[in-house]
């Protein structure tokens, strides 16, 4: 009797060590990725059903590269650009289907909503397309990575070199809201840093489809260069709508967040000319090609850098887990935090402990008509913007996991 | 010179770009009143079915080569046909039942519609050029104004009072008229109702889709535009009375100016102006400016 106690306490014993042992590996020995996107909203285009694409190009080519022994998995769901259904899908998620990772997360408010659920329940936040600055300000965590890009970068980029040109008097047409106010306040710093002049702005409701009335505004303002601190369909509206009012070329626009996809729907004559900051641009050179050439083939679109980095994420996050040889989110990112990103949409990128990742960004302008001399030939890259420079310097942030 | 601090150059440009604006909802609403009084359907595809019209412009010039001016009299063919069958064979067999059914069927239909215009061309919209006899503008002299937009006013206005002409004062209209009055004694006169009803909701749908067309040189033509602006639509007929022809076409004019003039004075107010506008003129008058209790 005692003999047979003490062997199912000992096989009770050795299954605990057993199992303790897988699960300080992988859980299940799966890695399930979650694209959490818009799939059917105003950011669809640069983000979207491309999103998923890229994270299953990642996955796809992570095992043919790895031959890992985890399997991996993806799921995915449409966001529709709202907080509550992006949390309560994460929370689903994480709770009973076992996602790792929670990543995409275009518009700011979802990826803010996620990264909360996500740390609660501690697994990883990879958002490749919301633009905000609080997700590694205020709002940091230990466990999110804010990946392609930020308004930061974006003003930084495409503010300091229009008023540096000789740009210097400005007037912003915003969209009212988080994004777009967040936009014009750090647009507005960069150009009277840069000795240039805000004249004022007009806060637009969003989305809108009708600019002629604040276009006749900003044209009676009078400045140099009107700003457009929105994004998507608003942009693309107010950028054809300036033209048909004769806005311009006597004034010159300023897109502060504008993708590949908004250029190629408006086309190149209403476009020409126009300075915009981007994370990534398919016909950089031989390695940005390649991948976007294999994009290009399934989707029938050139990525924009929100799909681009949607990539470079995945596989740098799925490459950390087998290199650490655990999902275990804490060891992961520590993984991720330690490895510099080399491929071809970042060269020397890293990410900080703010959870920003900086890499280089570029500076571009759009092409005229007679310059473009292939499809999807849009930019001119007139500028790099050094990773330690694009971003915000580690001192001036908010965020409490760097604060002294 | 300054009215409230305000350039009165800039004042008059909003008025004008006001103006242009409102004879877009005139259009729009004009469908709908005509649709909703003579059939009695709340017609929510009217927004998709405007969106198509701006398509099918976009499809003729790019695929097939027709221009601007073949198409503001292509797309409404083409759509109106689709609205024609979409009563043959769903709207018919509704209208014994609630409005409500109406609402629902119309509705889903709209999302239908958008659903698979967003499928094939994405979210970001194309564009579609202003023909070449509308290009450039005049200079004003308190504005720029682009000749297509002055275009824009002319096109719907004549359309829209051709359109009261006829429901109001020929034979036709009255005949239209007295068969959703009264069916039985119109139809024991020899006059095919049924033929009629198909016809003034396809001619209804036509109007959105003319005012589709009308719209593509100006906005993206993409599978949104119509859910964008359909809500306002709706607003303004509302206030004008339901089923009101010349009601909806005032109103129309008269919240486009108003929705100018809060743009210069309180901008961030320029998307409720409406609602609330309609909000006042429901308690005041329950049944709208022009309509009839």
């Amino acid at each position: 009797m005692q003999t047979k106690k003490l062997t199912t306490l000992a096989c009770a014993a050795a299954f605990a060590m057993l199992s303790g042992a897988a699960s300080a590996q992988i859980s299940g020995n799966t890695v399930k990725v979650g694209v959490l996107t818009d799939m059917s909203g105003t950011y669809s285009d640069l983000a979207g059903a491309g999103a998923v694409l890229a994270t299953q190009m990642a996955i796809e080519d992570f095992i043919a590269e790895a031959k890992p022994a985890f399997k991996v998995e993806m799921v995915s769901a449409d966001h529709q650009n709202k907080a509550d259904i992006a949390s309560n899908k994460a929370r689903e998620w994480f709770e009973r289907e076992g996602v790792d990772v929670a990543t995409e997360l275009v518009t700011t408010s979802t990826a803010l909503a996620v990264m909360k659920v996500a740390k609660e329940m501690n697994r990883i936040t990879l958002m490749s397309g919301p633009g905000s600055t609080p997700i590694t300000n205020e709002q940091c965590n230990d466990l999110s990575v804010h990946y392609t890009y930020d308004t930061y970068a974006l003003a930084n980029g495409t503010a300091k070199a229009v008023t540096q040109q000789g740009g210097d008097t400005w007037y912003f047409l915003t969209a009212d809201y988080a994004f777009g106010q967040a936009l014009e306040r750090d647009s507005s710093a960069v150009v009277t840093a840069n000795g240039g002049k805000v004249l004022g702005s007009v806060r637009h409701p969003f989305p809108a489809s009708d600019f002629s009335s604040f276009l006749l505004q900003a044209q009676a303002s009078g400045a140099k260069i009107i700003g457009l601190a929105n994004a998507g369909a608003d942009t693309t509206n107010a950028i054809k709508q300036a033209a048909e009012f004769g806005v311009t070329p006597k004034q010159s626009l300023a897109g502060l967040l504008m993708f590949i996809s908004d250029v190629h729907s408006l086309g190149l004559q209403s476009t020409q000319g126009m300075y915009l900051t981007t994370g990534f641009y398919w016909d950089l050179n031989d390695e940005t090609r390649a991948w976007s050439k294999r994009f290009f083939d399934k989707h029938k679109r050139m990525p924009t850098m929100v799909q681009a980095g949607q990539y470079s994420s995945v596989m740098h996050y799925l490459r950390a887990v087998k290199a650490a040889g655990t999902d275990d989110s804490g060891k992961v990112m520590a993984q991720m935090k330690t490895t510099p990103i080399n491929d071809f949409f970042a060269k020397n990128g890293r990410i900080r402990d703010d959870g920003r990742m900086i890499h280089d960004m570029y500076l571009a302008q759009v092409k005229k008509p007679d310059e473009s001399k292939y499809p999807w030939d849009y930019y001119h890259i007139r500028q790099t913007i050094p990773a330690d420079e694009a971003f915000l310097p580690l001192a001036q942030s908010k965020c409490p996991l760097v604060k002294k | 010179m300054e009215i409230f601090g305000v350039p009165s150059a800039l004042l008059g440009s909003q008025l004008l770009v006001g103006l242009i604006n409102g004879s877009f909802y005139a259009i729009l609403s004009l469908g709908l009143a005509i649709i909703f009084g003579l059939l009695n359907i709340i017609n929510f595809t009217h927004g998709a079915q405007y969106m198509m019209g701006a398509f099918v412009a976009w499809i003729a010039l790019n695929k097939l080569g027709i221009n601007y001016w073949v198409a503001l009299l292509f797309a409404p063919i083409v759509i109106g046909a689709l609205g024609v069958l979409i009563e043959r064979t769903m709207l018919r067999k509704l209208y014994k039942l609630d409005h409500l059914y109406g609402l629902l069927l119309t509705f889903g239909l709209a999302l239908i519609f958008e659903g698979i215009f967003r499928d094939q061309y994405g979210i970001s919209g194309q564009s579609y050029p202003v023909p070449e006899l509308l290009q450039g503008g005049v200079n004003l002299g308190f504005m720029f104004l682009p000749i297509y937009r002055g275009w824009v006013v002319v096109a719907a206005l004549t359309v829209c009072f051709a359109t009261w002409f006829i429901i109001e004062k020929t034979k036709l209209g009255a005949y239209l008229r007295a068969g959703t009055e009264n069916p039985q004694i119109v139809q024991a006169l020899g006059i095919n109702v049924p033929l009629l009803i198909t016809f003034t909701y396809g001619f209804g749908v036509a109007l959105a889709a003319f005012a589709g067309v009308l719209a593509a040189p100006i906005y993206q033509v993409s599978p949104l535009m119509g859910s964008n602006l359909i809500i306002v639509v709706f607003a303004v007929v509302v206030i004008g009375g339901m089923g009101s022809i010349m009601g909806s076409i005032l109103t129309g004019i008269g919240l486009g100016l108003i929705e100018g003039l809060t743009r210069v004075f309180y901008p961030e107010a320029s998307a409720v102006v409406v609602f609330v506008i309609m909000v006042i003129v429901l308690l005041v008058r329950p049944a709208g400016l022009f309509g009839r209790a």
